[in-house]
């Protein structure tokens, strides 16, 4: 598989939302269930977590014909081409492997939580007891083994698929055009137009901006892209290069504050 | 299942009614999306509730619990009135042409023949005229006012669109777009499937539910034939492997009858259960009946069992006559202190009983309980229960562990009817052993007592053959099967086959009622063949037919025939009616395709040939049947409890032929202003039945974490409820507390001109773990079941909602 650009293919129309995904991937990264609440929604743990490195979105929706719809949206790492987190990742923890896909190495990682303000969908997850940072690395100990992701191995209805990415490219557009044959006028592949492209598809049987938690023009933040492919090479040719980044640091993101994320709930 | 779940990709449209498909079968429901995908079907999801089935179905209709008799009388009404009926086959392959007994009358909610004292029916009247030969009458024109085809007409008048839309509360629009589709499946190169579950089976009027699907798929042509059928779908717990097994009180193995008291010999006993049928071309193949059941008592017997002592049928252990002996029963009888032991074996009866608070107060009357369980639960710890004082509990309670399905060799059976040999994968911890080994050694002590000690009546225990152990003297799974199936006892010659003794017996053809062969259970023979190979460990994936029969894959039962009554699927000359879907043809010779229902030519011809329905006495499929407990045809009656005081149908609130439970504990209250909306009971993905298994893992017991309310948003407003926010709800028998969980999948309905709130909880959890996740559901539910089977009415009954 190794030197091909890969994809994983998230056909929300074909989704029960049985969750398989979600647990196929606790089990095979070793992430614990934690202890949760029911807050008035099948959806839980309420959003990604540290442990949580993929989760099914549960939205109920009444489209402009009063017709009830129950979304469901498998969320995750989208594994960007030009992704924000390895551009600003300052220890080389976040890496693109050779799958096109990023990876994570937690031995690297140094807890500066650079990629959680970077990532324009909001993946990766700080755990404050281990000042590490977590997010879906699409299975790379299994990718390499030539197996699928846990997540597209457990999937029962054929939601979850994968495959290099010309290929799931046309089967996305190809089920994009099925789709609106079949009554679903505004079905469309999302993940193809920006960041240079993801590495994780949709098919969206909706228009995007319906989905709860999902951008409709992701993009690596500007500020971002000043700082590592502009400013920075600029900042170390100058004297004094430590003190302006610091202070574009103060700039872009502030003052550290508390973590909000990171604390886990009691077992 | 008729059919089987890879079947259901060659459907052209599917109705999931009484099934939430999508979280209960998670992995089949790819088949269903295939019958879409490929086919263009129409899946349609009529249930109370959104669920995630309906989100993926191309549209849900939501109706009032409890209601689905008059939603389907409805449709049945529409393909008569519409001519949507597949003329031919409702003409040959079902009695829709037989005369009814001019006896026999229907009036105001009952039939001729009740007993409202007994509250039983004597179905004396519910019989067809014959004529000199002995052979039901039939007018072929089905014009005959006293045909079973007028006398369905004629009853499913009543239910029109304004009446059914009344009761049900689903809009006339739902009504006819759901009856549009479906009846347009009457066509031969059609096909419409049903798919249902405990949605249908948890009522009191459970088993007709079912009956009348039965109907409307004799009525379209969808019986016998590829993508029909009326397909249960069992699974987690088995169900189907323990029914062929004989786990309900009323059946053997192999659905045989269990012998009441007044049958007092065998001769008595096997003359009223071999049906008879002077219509030479009727198979009726229970006529088999005595040497399947002789075969079984073999199993038991062995060489104790003799043609002298009617080979120890007066061993078996009989009912007595019109009793009853279901879950709620036993628990009935326990609760009036009349039990002293029970083995509590893979259950929770605590939690998933109905009526729990009654079950578990009834537990405290036992003097001993054993159970076997791969983990504790509500039921093993009774006695340290919420509001229990463990001092006053004088219950001896023993927990044996067992060992969990992969830690075990032996075979599963799935709903469609395959059963697949599957091996051990993990040893299992510490003392924990398998049941099969549990009971093995249980039995073999009882035995050795008995023939040390003697007893009150030894010869059962003692003339049972027990020898299912390896020769390391552990349980052999191998050995059970194989009794299973059956062998011969001695060296027999059929037809032009010789088998020499202990040979299996290759197929139940192969039986006789002589004592010449043992089979533990008919419709396992042929597991294994005449040389001993296991047919259910075959893993063969050619698919000749290319319709997914995969015919070299595990075993199937009945002699590996992938979908039963198949000869239906053909004309009377043998040829299909779908050439695309070509399940069975007869070459003038032979039949090819699938096992058929019997080497018989196709019924055109008049000297050989039979009738497709070889099951039932007279060949034919039956819109009226006489065999239900409260009735030929089904009709609409109210649960137990409902909001209305009376049955928009009929004088008959709730179905006659139910028995009533009325200890101190079993409270009812219907229409009752402080039990105001409707509720229902179900399960969830992420929980497996009680959640006695699932809530001890940490990743499920994340998803779905404690009990919740799924409730309206309109009756949220109503109440001052906060999505989120802790609730009670409550029926007569008792409360629980829970999450509310504010969704549009519930709507309201409008029934008999007033709004009617439904609400629903999951039966997941229970007081043990986790502690704070909530009790079980059926706290609330009643003590009420099927006037047929007893399965409890999870499925409706009345609750109120307040904020704590």
């Amino acid at each position: 598989m190794k030197g091909t650009d890969f994809v994983k293919l998230i056909d929300t129309t074909r989704c029960t939302a049985c969750r398989g995904c979600q647990v196929a991937c606790k089990q095979w990264n070793e992430m614990p269930g934690l202890r949760t609440r029911n807050r008035g929604s099948y959806q839980n743990p309420p959003d990604l977590e540290w442990n949580t490195w993929t989760l099914v979105r549960f939205q109920e929706h009444e489209n402009g014909d009063g017709v009830l719809q129950w979304l469901f949206r498998k969320d995750g790492c989208m594994h960007c081409t030009d992704a924000g987190c390895v551009k600003v990742c300052p220890s080389g923890a976040l890496f693109y492997t050779e799958f096109g896909t990023v990876g994570i190495d937690r031995t690297k990682c140094i807890g500066c939580k650079e990629c959680l303000f970077a990532c324009p969908f909001e993946v990766p997850k700080y755990d404050r007891a281990t000042d590490k940072v977590f997010k879906c690395d699409l299975c790379y100990t299994r990718l390499r083994e030539g197996l699928l992701p846990a997540c597209v191995k457990s999937c029962p209805t054929g939601a979850l698929t994968f495959g290099a990415v010309d290929t799931m490219l046309k089967t996305a557009y190809a089920r994009v055009e099925d789709l609106k044959q079949d009554g679903h006028p505004d079905a469309n592949v999302y993940g193809d137009k920006f960041v240079g492209g993801t590495h994780v598809l949709y098919v969206l049987g909706e228009k995007p901006e319906i989905y709860d938690s999902l951008p409709q023009k992701p993009a690596v933040p500007l500020t971002v892209i000043a700082w590592k492919d502009f400013l920075k090479p600029l900042s170390l040719l100058a004297a004094g290069g430590v003190i302006l980044g610091s202070f574009l640091h103060y700039i872009i993101h502030g003052p550290k504050s508390p973590d909000e994320n990171g604390d886990r709930d009691a077992t | 299942m008729t059919n089987h779940y890879i079947d259901l990709k060659n459907s052209d449209c599917i109705l999931i009614m009484g099934s939430n498909a999508a979280e209960h079968h998670p992995i089949a429901f790819k088949w269903i999306l295939r019958a879409k995908e490929q086919n263009g079907a129409t899946l349609i999801h009529v249930d109370p509730r959104f669920t995630r089935t309906s989100a993926r179905c191309d549209f849900h209709v939501p109706l009032r619990s409890g209601t689905d008799i008059a939603f389907l009388g409805g449709m049945i009404r529409y393909i008569i009135e519409n001519e949507k009926y597949f003329r031919d086959y409702v003409v040959h392959y079902t009695n829709a042409s037989f005369i009814v007994s001019p006896d026999f009358h229907f009036k105001d909610g009952l039939f001729s023949g009740y007993d409202a004292e007994k509250r039983k029916y004597n179905k004396d009247t519910w019989v067809f005229e014959k004529d000199s030969r002995g052979i039901p009458k039939r007018d072929m024109t089905l014009n005959h006012p006293r045909c079973v085809f007028q006398l369905l007409k004629d009853h499913y008048s009543r239910y029109t669109l304004d009446k059914v839309s009344s009761i049900t509360g689903v809009t006339k629009e739902n009504l006819l777009r759901v009856y549009k589709a479906y009846s347009a499946t009457g066509v031969p190169d059609k096909a419409g499937t049903e798919c249902y579950a405990l949605g249908w089976t948890h009522h009191t009027t459970g088993s007709q539910n079912i009956r009348t699907m039965s109907i409307i798929q004799l009525l379209l042509g969808n019986m016998g034939i590829c993508g029909g059928g009326v397909n249960a779908l069992r699974g987690e717990p088995n169900v189907q492997g323990s029914t062929d097994h004989a786990i309900l009180y009323n059946i053997l193995p192999g659905y045989l009858k269990m012998p009441a008291a007044s049958l007092d010999t065998l001769e008595k006993y096997l003359g009223k259960n071999t049906p008879k049928s002077n219509d030479p071309q009727s198979a009726n193949y229970y006529q088999n009946y005595p040497n399947f059941f002789v075969s079984f008592l073999k199993a038991l017997f062995d060489d104790k069992g003799t043609a002298e002592n009617g080979f120890g049928y007066s061993w078996l252990p009989k009912l007595d006559d019109g009793a009853a002996y279901s879950l709620m029963h036993l628990f009935d009888k326990m609760y009036d202190g009349k039990v002293k032991g029970l083995f509590v074996v893979g259950t929770d009866p605590a939690v998933s009983s109905p009526n729990a608070n009654k079950v578990r107060k009834a537990l405290e009357n036992l003097e001993w309980m054993v159970c076997e369980n791969i983990f504790d639960n509500e039921t093993h710890c009774f006695w340290k229960g919420p509001g229990v004082d463990p001092g006053k509990i004088k219950t001896e309670v023993f927990l044996l562990p067992a060992s969990a399905s992969m830690e075990k060799e032996g075979s599963q059976s799935n709903s469609g009817r395959w059963v697949q040999w599957k091996y051990k994968a993990a040893e299992a911890p510490g003392d924990a052993a398998a049941v099969g080994e549990l009971t093995i050694r249980i039995m073999a002590a009882i035995k050795e007592l008995y023939a040390r000690e003697g007893g009150a009546y030894p010869d059962p225990v003692l003339n049972l053959k027990w020898d299912y152990i390896d020769k390391n003297g552990k349980y052999d799974a191998l050995k059970v099967a194989k009794q299973i199936n059956g062998h011969f006892l001695r060296d027999t010659t059929i037809g032009d086959k010789t088998f020499k003794r202990d040979q299996m017996v290759p197929s139940f053809g192969m039986l006789q009622s002589d004592g010449s062969t043992s089979g533990g259970n008919w419709l396992m023979s042929g597991s294994f063949t005449a040389d001993g190979f296991n047919n259910m460990e075959k893993r063969g994936k050619d698919d000749p037919t290319g319709l997914g029969l995969f015919p070299n894959w595990s075993f199937c039962w009945p002699v590996n025939r992938r979908i039963i009554y198949n000869r239906a699927s053909c004309d009377l000359n043998g040829k299909p009616f779908n050439p695309k879907r070509k399940l069975l043809e007869w070459t003038g010779e032979k039949w090819v395709g699938d096992v058929p229902d019997g080497p018989w030519p196709p019924q055109a011809d008049k000297e050989k040939g039979k009738y497709p329905f070889i099951m039932k006495p007279d060949g034919l499929g039956a819109i009226f049947g006489p065999g239900m407990a409260e009735g030929p045809f089904p009709e609409h009656y109210e649960p137990l409890e409902s909001p209305l005081t009376v049955n928009p149908m009929s004088g008959q609130r709730i179905n006659p032929a139910i028995e009533f439970f009325n200890g101190e504990m079993d409270k009812v209250a219907s229409a009752d202003e402080k039990f105001p909306y409707v509720c229902t009971s179900y399960s969830c993905t992420e929980h497996w039945c009680s959640g006695a298994l699932t809530r001890w893992q940490a990743w499920l017991l994340e998803m779905q974490p404690e009990l919740y309310v799924e409730i309206g948003e309109k009756l949220a407003i109503e109440k001052g409820i906060r999505n989120g926010q802790r609730v009670k709800v409550s029926s007569a028998r008792g409360e629980v507390s829970c999450i509310a969980m504010v969704t549009k999948r519930f709507k309201p309905f409008q029934v008999e001109g007033k709004t009617v709130h439904q609400v629903g909880l999951p039966f997941n959890y229970g007081w043990l773990f986790p502690k704070d996740g909530g009790d079980s559901t059926n706290l609330l539910t009643p003590t009420i079941g099927d006037a047929n089977t007893f399965c409890p009415e999870y499925k409706a009954f009345m609750v109120n909602v307040t904020r704590i």
